[in-house]
């Protein structure tokens, strides 16, 4: 995980919850897009291929590469189509785990 | 289960102004879209962006909520964060909102979905910290998220857009590495008396270079042999321009050669397609009122070929007008004599295409790309498998997908497709037509077995009666 990011908020909203990706504690924008709010936070990569083991992040942000793939509760659900809610569990895509997507 | 005059799938520019149109003439509208705001990809979350980034976004954005505020209308349903994964009869729709499939039935259907970057496979693209500068542009107008130090890569105005909003943000990209060439520019010159017709988006594009050279943006033009170094993460770009090799370190690069209809849907119910050679891509069949194969569904906008956000927003009333009309809500001759305008108005706003078309051209290094380079991003197949495959006797991309899992994986095809029928089409030397394209079948997007078992199982019997 990267610890500067290049992603800069221009306009940062003050009402910020508590989230964790992989066992780290992150604040994040509340309601913003889940996939831009990581990004900002330095998350890099979002997964591991489940063919090479690769490492990937966001690269269409509009739900069409499905690049951007992360686990919470159990599902591995596309981080840029979601919004940031309180407590978000998430993990990264077990190696196989872009099949129950 | 919802009920509807007209069912329309997506809310960009060509969905919301059918929708409003429809509306207007008394049909019941029901509009499905994945995103959690109206506006599309082009004027995504334009309800909501701040000051701030409208001054950044510019005109061009805001003008979006002349078309989000005709969605207010008591004829319209607009469901949003709806994801469609199957259209049925050319009538049902089963689509998936808050975890929960559901089910919809329409007179008739429009497909408004769209456009997606064009796919541009070069060594390194999918490394993290690359990404389409489409996305760039979701990030900046959805979340107010600007990135810093970022090379943008390819060619056309979207990337002189994007490279003067960045200007504006304060983040200015370190460099546009641009792929046309100026004999693209000669070329595109046959086409100038179309484009002077379209004259506001030559002195907008021209505006936007000159902006970029004010702003001390290095621009290499006619760039060859692009690639992306990066172990964990991009960390350069290299290129040739002529003879001379140039590196430009930086950890994000933003990608694009033009964008392409998102013909997924359209494709999933058996539309033909026919590849156009002046915009480089597969369109779906229609005629003049957007009417496709299945008699039912209509297609508009710039999923029905490249043609921008004005053109889709006047494609879509065209076929609102028609749909109206079938569904006698409006006369023949009001029909025509409304069309008859907005014809006019559309024929304006795509004089300049052919212009933009052939003065910048998709990389052709992305179109024959090495062959370690990576074209399935999901499965991992690169370009040099794929001409293996075609030496095997593979012709087209449905065998290719036996033959080594290509578009087989969760984006479908969306960023494979077009190349890997392009790469079969040039190493067999066949036509892109003879060649084709994936065969596209439900779910157009995973569904979960729990979204599946939260569906009013009821409903599904309503509708088979
Ligand atoms: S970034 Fe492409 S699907 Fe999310």
């Amino acid at each position: 995980m990267k610890t500067v990011s290049p992603f800069l908020e221009i306009d940062p909203q003050s009402d910020h919850v508590l989230v964790r990706f992989e066992g780290q504690d992150l604040s994040l924008p509340l309601g913003e897009n889940l996939a831009g709010a990581l990004l900002v936070a330095g998350v890099m990569p979002f997964r591991h291929t489940p063919v090479s083991g690769a490492p990937r992040g966001p690269f269409c942000m509009m739900g069409a590469c499905f690049d951007c793939l992360v686990q919470i509760d159990g599902m591995t659900v596309q981080a840029c189509m979601l919004q940031v809610t309180k407590g978000l569990e998430i993990t990264m895509p077990a190696a196989r785990g872009a099949a129950d997507a | 289960m919802h009920n509807a005059d007209l069912i329309v799938i997506g809310a960009g520019p060509a969905g919301m102004s059918a929708a409003r149109r429809a509306a207007a003439l008394g049909l019941s509208v029901l509009i499905l879209d994945e995103q959690p705001a109206a506006g599309g990809q082009i004027y995504r979350n334009v309800d909501r962006a701040s000051a701030a980034r409208n001054d950044i976004l510019g005109k061009d954005y805001t003008h979006g909520r002349t078309l989000t505020e005709g969605l207010h209308h008591e004829n319209i349903t607009h469901l949003m964060g709806a994801v469609v994964w199957q259209i049925e009869d050319g009538t049902r729709v089963a689509f998936t909102q808050n975890g929960k499939g559901a089910l919809a039935v329409g007179q008739r259907i429009l497909l408004a979905t769209g456009a997606l970057e064009r796919p541009m496979p070069l060594p390194g693209w999918t490394l993290p910290g690359v990404m389409t500068a489409g996305a760039a542009q979701i990030l900046l107008k959805q979340s107010g998220i600007a990135c810093q130090g970022a090379v943008l890569v390819g060619s056309g105005p979207l990337l002189y857009l994007i490279a003067t909003q960045m200007v504006r943000a304060g983040v200015p990209p370190l460099a546009l590495v641009e792929t046309q060439t100026t004999g693209d520019l000669t070329k595109s010159m046959r086409h100038l008396g179309g484009a002077l017709r379209g004259w506001p988006y030559l002195v907008k594009g021209l505006r936007m270079l000159w902006d970029l050279r004010r702003a001390g943006i290095p621009r290499y033009v006619g760039a060859k042999a692009i690639a992306i170094e990066g172990d964990q993460n991009a960390q350069a770009v290299t290129f040739k321009i002529g003879k001379s090799a140039h590196r430009i370190a930086c950890d994000t690069v933003l990608l694009h050669h033009g964008v392409v209809p998102n013909t997924q849907a359209a494709r999933s119910i058996d539309i033909p397609h026919l590849w156009d050679g002046a915009q480089n891509c597969f369109v779906p069949e229609y005629d003049a009122w957007g009417r496709s194969a299945v008699a039912t569904v209509f297609i508009a906008g710039d999923g029905a070929g490249i043609g921008g956000a004005k053109a889709a927003a006047l494609a879509g009333e065209i076929a609102a007008l028609e749909i109206a009309h079938g569904l006698e809500k409006l006369s023949e001759p009001a029909r025509d004599d409304t069309a008859r305008n907005l014809r006019k108005h559309l024929a304006a706003e795509r004089a300049a295409r052919p212009f933009i078309d052939a003065a910048y051209p998709p990389y052709a290094g992305a179109i024959a790309p090495p062959d370690d380079t990576i074209i399935c991003r999901c499965e991992e197949v690169t370009a040099g498998d794929i001409r293996r495959f075609a030496g095997l006797g593979c012709l087209g991309p449905n065998q290719a997908k036996a033959f080594g899992r290509s578009g087989m994986g969760p984006c479908q095809g969306r960023y494979c497709g077009l190349s890997v029928s392009q790469i079969l089409a040039a190493s067999n030397e066949i036509s892109l037509d003879d060649t084709g394209y994936f065969r596209i079948r439900p779910p157009l997007k995973p569904v979960t077995l729990g979204e599946l078992a939260a569906m009013d199982v009821p409903d599904m019997n309503e509708v088979q009666n």
